[in-house]
């Protein structure tokens, strides 16, 4: 994205479009990644209610998955899962390089 | 036609606060300020302001709560002095770079320590750098014209910046005079309303104020900060000149007094710009070319205006109600002296630190200002780049 001169941005440092976090992807912040034990979970989507990045996917009332690429991992999800169901694993146990930008 | 009234400093920027009629105003006591919280108070509890009036626990919290007010649309003031306005530091700055129009009363103290309540100029040359517009007033009559005044240029479209008003603690801020106050009314009509176009409120335009900002564009955001800065200028003669069309006390961006054909000039700021026309009225009168540039206007720094009417002088002297430790002299002597460095033909400069701590200043310190500007004038020769008025050495 080529970026802007100082005549062409909004006054004060102000961001007049809402929204626009989801620009900045902040998965690799990640130390810990969430991963979820299907079996475990009972879809009762605390998980989604608590993660303070909105990064718990989910899709006809039913958890998809996690959004990798702006997950910090917190480890909310896993803290307040009633039944457990979320292991927070330490990233250099993957082998892929992490996901997300900068 | 408005009134005529002895108030002091405080109390008559009180008045103006009542008149103009701010949205909210956050505030926390300070010697010697406080009087002008107490007086507005009782304006609050009158009934006779719509001001929503917010006792806060600290300087820091006062200007965090004007930001907020301020960037949800509301007309936001408050009042400080010295400490108070080192309390609120991290916040002045965030609120010159939010570009939100705070308009302040600076009851100028000296900073601590040792602990003093009396005036210098310590506290609002320190935050000369923060972004904010400073206007300096001479007497009580100018602390009302300014504060009315500094709200239009604050919120000028093509300004959006916060400004102080400074005037001298105790000197002015205590002593009464007379002032001319105008109608409620036609005060209301001269500030107008104030729009922000980025309310925070406005559920329909969402808004973000604050947001990190880092190497990719912080950079630019000051840049257009020092645009803004640079067109303050033309804004406050416009304003003045408004100004005067209802006051019948026009404004520019500082006063050139005696400075036709003046010799030796003598500048000033606050206060002591009185103490010196009185020298400069019996010099005249004995044939003496002195004269004095009254700064009104100090950020922005009136460069060029500055240099028009000093180089042509034979010898200037700068007074400095502050000091800056460990430079070559007082803030606004290294401004003026700068100014002039682009000038072929340039009169010699010399700085004289007054005042600290509220150290009065007389006629004798100022007549031994002009004595030595005509040994200057006349030998060519700058003996002492940097003196002291009043010291005991």
């Amino acid at each position: 994205m080529k970026e802007k001169n100082w005549k062409e941005i909004p006054l004060g440092g102000l961001i007049l479009e809402a929204g626009n976090a989801e620009e900045y992807e902040t998965g690799s912040w990640r130390t810990y990644r969430p991963i979820r034990n299907e079996e475990k979970c009972t879809h009762c989507l605390l998980c989604w209610v608590y993660c303070p990045d909105s990064s718990i996917i989910v899709e006809e009332a039913k958890i998809k998955e996690f959004d990798y690429g702006h997950c910090k991992g917190c480890g909310i999800c896993s803290a307040q899962c009633p039944v457990n169901a979320i292991e927070m694993v330490e990233e250099t146990k993957f082998n892929s390089k992490k996901e997300g930008g900068e | 036609m408005g009134k005529i009234l002895g108030l002091t400093g405080d109390e008559v920027a009180a008045e103006a606060m009542r008149q103009i009629n701010p949205d909210v105003l956050p505030a926390y006591p300070i010697t010697p300020q406080t009087e002008i919280v107490q007086k507005f108070s009782q304006f609050v509890a009158d009934g006779l302001v719509s001001t929503e009036m917010v006792r806060v626990e600290s300087e820091h919290s006062a200007m965090s709560a004007c930001i907020g007010a301020s960037a949800s649309g509301a007309r936001a003031m408050t009042a400080t002095s010295a400490n108070g306005l080192a309390l609120m530091w991290e916040i002045c700055y965030i609120a010159a770079s939010y570009r939100l129009p705070i308009v302040m009363p600076l009851v100028n103290r000296a900073l601590s320590g040792p602990i003093n309540i009396h005036c210098d100029h310590s506290d609002s040359m320190g935050a000369r750098d923060s972004g904010w517009i400073q206007l300096y007033s001479e007497n009580c009559q100018e602390v009302y014209d300014n504060l009315i005044q500094a709200i239009r240029i604050a919120e000028s479209e093509e300004v959006l910046l916060p400004a102080m008003v400074t005037l001298d603690g105790f000197i002015i801020s205590h002593a009464m005079e007379r002032v001319e106050i105008l109608e409620d009314e036609e005060v209301k009509r001269f500030i107008g309303e104030y729009r922000n176009p980025h309310s925070l409120l406005d559920i329909n335009n969402p808004v973000t104020y604050g947001p990190l900002d880092l190497y990719d564009y912080y950079f630019e955001h000051k840049r257009q900060q020092i645009e803004a800065m640079e067109k303050v200028g033309k804004v406050i003669e416009k304003v003045g000149k408004e100004f005067g069309e209802i006051s019948g006390r026009s404004y520019d961006l500082m006063e050139r007094y005696q400075l036709e054909g003046a010799d030796l000039v003598i500048v000033a700021a606050g206060s002591t710009a009185g103490t010196v026309k009185t020298v400069v009225n019996q010099l005249r009168e004995k044939g003496v070319k002195a004269g004095l540039l009254k700064i009104r206007a100090f950020r922005p720094f009136p460069t060029e205006e500055i240099v028009q009417v000093l180089k042509n002088a034979e010898a200037v002297a700068v007074l400095d109600r502050s000091v800056s430790f460990g430079a070559q002299g007082g803030p606004l002597f290294l401004e003026i002296r700068s100014a002039l460095f682009e000038e072929k033909k340039r009169p010699p400069v010399v700085n004289y630190i007054y005042g600290l701590g509220g150290r009065d200043i007389g006629i004798e310190e100022i007549e031994t200002v002009y004595k030595n500007l005509e040994r200057i004038a006349d030998s060519k020769k700058t003996e002492e780049l940097v003196g002291y008025l009043g010291l005991r050495e």
